[in-house]
């Protein structure tokens, strides 16, 4: 068994990965992950990855090894979804207290182990390790070990504490564990010609069920999702699985390649979300099924469903057309996303102002590039206060983007709608994709928008005022200048303006306050400063203005 | 009263307790231009900023020191000068709050020491005020973070007696618990100003996270009690202090300024309401205005209306020790019997509650004891859904975090008007329940020959409850 640090160098090094090749040897001896600047807002860690990663394998008792923060204010918070077991959802931690950290954890992992068998048996145990327990020394990997041989149950260390790096390193050390201990265990009931893997896919919202109908229709048997809707005994088996589709997301090439590598599963990276890649998707786990032995009619059978599903799609998001006229879109997400949306968001007549590439490759630019034409706006880095001060702006109708703008979007009262994985919608598929461009349309059309842009009725009555107020308009109208000067209150008690003073010092010829607390209504307590100031005032400009 | 009881199994199971740290930075969002860093990995940060995000539906500022594991054994020092020298430059708060976590408090760093370190080598951040809580993620719950973080803001922000500043008797200080919305906090604004008092509300959500669109973008807290405001707190002539949690912060501010105090536990219910207006009348040398009369009048009736729904009910009861004194005192008021009650950390309240045992646990503990009483009401945060949908029993849902209803900075439960919104809520939801789950049938009364199941005194209420639907 290796070492954590050794195992992070070998998932820095991996060669499937286009960015890592991309880089200099010296580049890629610091790794992939730029260290977080402290000081700003955070993004997940590696325990948070690998939990991520995970966590969708339903039958699985996942056992957070740490103090109540990494598992008491995360549980229960993503949004896959499991067609049979909910053991997944339960969530299990040592909850470490101060006395455990200085007499050591182990054996109360044990325990834990222990309780989780005798209350819940589940088919296996994932502990995480996080990072006080690294810390402090707890070694997992013995306890799981221990804990197998004794309770004849898979207890799978998953090692990821939290400070070794970012998510999306936690989701590779969690598809290594799942090289290390799991797949590869078992064997499956019985084989097809037709057994894929769908790496990276978390059945986020149920969306993979989004796609599964048509695999089905095609005769394709998913052997074992890494992770969405997993189970156990499917991942421990799915090195018997002739083919395999890494979804979309770069987080775990590791397990893809090596799979390829140790058990000869070609696999080719693709994406079930956009109209175009959906079809080109189906058709490369057909290619890649037939080149293992499958009978090749099963390619003429794919091509049929593509023509059928597209021409069902592309039907179905006509009508939108007109009704996106003219409506400009930012996409602000990362990576593959950031093109495979754009063709269906163009088809559907929405124009794109921009999308942001901060974790594409070189490769993905390109795509957008293709897609977008040369002077496509691909934006690395935006501040929050920009991307504000460009949907303010009307620059964009509709922001499609992560969780973590969501209300930038909002607060500048710009329609905004989710892709990333907190959603609440499945879009993936052709299905999905014509559910994002209805989701869209929802949006953008909600006759919300307009009242909420509308200022406050007495914002705008604030700003006329102002205007009236103005010099400039004093020039413009005197009259109207002079009514709103005499209009100024003097005694804000009884409210009696300037005006009314004014007359009254003229027509009496007052010479006092108390004169003019006699002949007006003016109390002369708090304004009798105010009061004094007109008495001493030029007397011509008075009569002036009593004429 | 009750009995304390702490489980000794290993393993937490489906947590009602959340971090400390986490709730020590809530504490500082209600201060105005605050910016909240927590001193540790960037993991600790990113949970309780997604936790904070899906409660409030808001956009929540909260920065990390972001700790690897290279730094975590060299210290914490350079991470945690960079942080605020970062967030001095880019977002230009008006304050900065401190919260350590589990990894920086295992490796021993002394935040102290180093602030002092970080003022001496920047000159420019003289005037910016930094406070720092030691919040171990290892020890105590979010309602500890939340106390000593108060604690702590009113040691160090509120200036000592001067004898050139005169007190103003009309001036308030209120210190909420954490267990109070923004809602909560509005309604006492209201009732407090009625009373021709002004209040200074520390910390003050409800002008941060109450759910209102600010003119500009700011990365900072977008409202929440001013930092001068809260130098001259020592100029009021009272100290409110709502939940127990509260009274630490209390008697910092007694201590330091003289200004005397009191401490409400519960706002939830008539009578706790009736001592807090009379209270507010004696301060404020004023009869209790009319509307209140009219409001309590109104809780008196809704209490009538709702007893027979609420009354002799078998509640289940997770919360933290102030919302659970809280809720359960009301309801137990009402006829509830408090029979499940869990809780996340030690207080003086928590055996004060009216039932027979408090278990410092998780839901799970919860959801087992709710089923072998045969609970048929549930109270927790939103991650009690699970227990409640296998229970299949009414579930109201209160505390931190309510991630799956909207409004929950809005649910109001103090004053008489938010006590008479709970009954009413937690009555329908009961009515509801039994309209989908329990209807009569012709067989429903024929096999029914054994005697009611609750032990206890309030037998009766069953009969009466079941002769009233």
């Amino acid at each position: 068994m290796s070492s954590l640090a050794a195992t992070v160098q070998i998932i820095f090094d991996e060669p499937g990965c286009a960015k890592n090749g991309s880089k200099s040897e010296a580049e890629r001896r610091n790794g992939c992950t730029k260290q977080l600047q402290p000081g700003s807002a955070a993004g997940g860690c590696a325990f948070d990855g690998a939990k991520v990663a995970l966590q969708p394998f339903t039958d699985v008792a996942h056992l957070v090894h740490g103090p109540i923060a990494c598992e008491g204010n995360s549980w229960d918070n993503r949004g896959a979804v499991s067609s049979g077991s909910d053991l997944w959802r339960t969530a299990f931690t040592t909850d470490l207290s101060e006395t455990d950290i200085v007499f050591g954890g182990e054996k109360r992992l044990c325990k834990a182990i222990k309780e989780i068998i005798d209350k819940y048996d589940p088919c296996a145990i994932f502990v995480y390790q996080t990072c006080i327990p690294a810390m402090i020394g707890d070694d997992i990997n013995a306890v799981c070990k221990a804990a197998s041989r004794r309770f004849l149950k898979p207890v799978i260390p998953i090692n990821s504490p939290g400070f070794v790096g970012s998510k999306n390193l936690g989701n590779k050390l969690a598809g290594e564990a799942l090289l290390d201990y799991v797949i590869g265990t078992r064997e499956p009931d019985y084989t097809t010609p037709y057994d894929i893997n769908l790496i990276g896919e978390y059945n986020l919202s149920g969306e993979l069920w989004q796609v599964k109908p048509l695999l089905d229709e095609l005769g394709v048997r998913i052997l074992c999702c890494i992770s969405g809707d997993g189970k156990y005994r499917e991942v421990a088996s799915s090195h018997r699985a002739r083919a395999a589709m890494l979804v979309c997301s770069k987080s775990m090439i590791n397990v893809a390649r090596k799979m390829e590598q140790r058990y000869g599963i070609p696999f080719f990276e693709g994406s079930f979300y956009g109209i175009q890649d959906s079809s080109e998707s189906l058709r490369q786990i057909a290619r890649l099924l037939v080149e293992r032995g499958a009978p090749t009619d099963l390619l003429g059978r794919t091509e049929a469903l593509i023509a059928r599903e597209e021409a069902w799609a592309w039907g179905a998001i006509e009508p939108y057309k007109p009704r996106f006229g003219g409506k400009k879109a930012l996409l602000m997400t990362g990576g593959v996303k950031s093109w495979s949306v754009v063709a269906a968001l163009q088809e559907a007549g929405l124009e794109l102002v921009g999308t942001s590439v901060k974790k594409s490759t070189k490769e993905d630019k390109e795509r957008i590039k293709e897609l977008m034409g040369h002077d496509a706006n691909m934006i690395e880095n935006m501040t929050p206060r920009e991307m504000y001060e460009m949907l303010k702006g009307a620059k964009a109708d509709i922001m499609l983007s992560g969780g973590k703008s969501q209300f930038v979007a909002l607060k500048a009262a710009v329609p905004w709608l989710d892709i990333n994985q907190e959603r609440c919608h499945a879009y993936m598929g052709y299905v999905g994709m014509v559910k994002l461009v209805e989701e869209i349309d929802k949006s953008l059309s909600s006759p919300m928008w307009e009242q909420l842009r509308r200022p406050a009725p007495w914002e705008a009555l604030a700003k006329a005022m102002e205007q009236m107020q103005s010099p400039a308009t004093a020039l413009a109208d005197p009259a109207l200048a002079e009514k709103s000067r005499r209009a100024r209150k003097i005694c804000i008690c009884n409210r009696v303006d300037l005006g009314t003073i004014e007359d009254a010092i003229y027509a009496h010829r007052l010479r006092s306050v108390e004169a003019v607390r006699e002949h007006t209504n003016a109390v002369g307590g708090c304004c009798q400063r105010r009061i004094n100031e007109i008495l001493v005032s030029e007397p011509s400009a008075m009569r002036q203005a009593a004429e | 009263m009750a009995i304390v009881t702490t489980p000794t199994k290993a393993c937490a199971v489906n947590p009602l307790k959340m971090s400390q740290p986490i709730g020590g930075a809530f504490a500082f969002m209600g201060l105005g231009g605050a910016m909240p860093l927590l001193h540790g990995s960037q993991g600790c940060t990113s949970f309780g900023l997604t936790l904070f995000v899906r409660h409030f539906k808001e956009a929540v500022p909260l920065r990390t020191t972001a700790m690897s594991e290279v730094t975590t054994v060299l210290g914490g020092y350079e991470n945690l000068e960079q942080a605020i020298l970062n967030i001095y430059k880019r977002a230009k708060p008006k304050i900065i709050g401190i919260c350590s976590t589990g990894v920086t408090e295992t490796n021993g760093d002394d935040v102290d020491a180093y602030l002092k370190l970080i003022r001496s080598k920047h000159p420019q951040l003289a005037k910016l005020p930094l406070v720092y809580v030691s919040t171990p993620d290892f020890k105590g719950a979010f309602q500890d973070g939340w106390e000593k973080a108060v604690a702590r803001i009113v040691e160090v922000l509120v200036d000592g007696p001067n004898a050139s500043r005169l007190r103003d008797p009309s001036r308030v200080n209120v210190l909420p618990g954490c267990h109070l919305t923004p809602g909560d906090l509005d309604e006492l604004r209201v009732i407090l100003e009625d009373f021709g008092l002004s209040p200074s509300f520390l910390p003050d959500l409800a002008g941060s996270l109450d759910g209102h669109i600010p003119d500009e973008f700011t990365p900072t807290t977008v409202g929440g009690i001013d930092v001068g405001e809260i130098a001259n707190m020592g100029r009021a002539g009272w100290t409110i202090a709502i939940g127990a949690q509260m009274r630490r912060a209390a008697e910092v501010m007694q201590a330091k300024t003289g200004v005397p105090f009191r401490v409400f536990e519960r706002l939830c219910g008539l009578c706790p309401n009736d001592e807090f207006m009379t209270f507010l009348s004696e301060i404020s040398g004023r009869p209790i205005p009319l509307k209140y009369r009219r409001q309590r009048s109104q809780l008196a009736d809704a209490m009538l209306d709702a007893h027979f729904h609420i009354g002799g009910r078998k509640l289940a009861i997770g919360a933290e020790p102030d919302l659970l004194l809280d809720l359960s005192g009301m309801l137990s008021d009402m006829g509830t019997q408090v029979t499940v009650a869990v809780t996340t950390t030690q207080s003086e309240v928590i055996e004060r509650i009216k039932t027979n045992e408090v278990i410092i646990g998780d839901l799970a503990d919860l959801e087992d004891l709710a089923k072998e009483r045969h609970c048929d009401l549930l109270i927790t945060h939103s991650h009690g859904r699970q227990a409640a949908a296998r229970l299949k029993v009414p579930f109201y849902r209160a505390g931190f975090p309510i991630f799956d209803r909207l409004g929950a900075g809005h649910q109001l439960s103090v004053g008489y008007r938010g006590t008479r919104n709970v009954i009413f809520e937690i009555a329908n939801l009961v009515i509801a329940h039994r309209d989908e789950n329990d209807q009569p049938t012709p067989d429903k009364w024929r096999t029914g020959r054994v005697l009611p199941r609750c032990a206890g005194h309030r037998s009766s209420t069953v009969a009466t409850e079941r002769s009233v639907a």
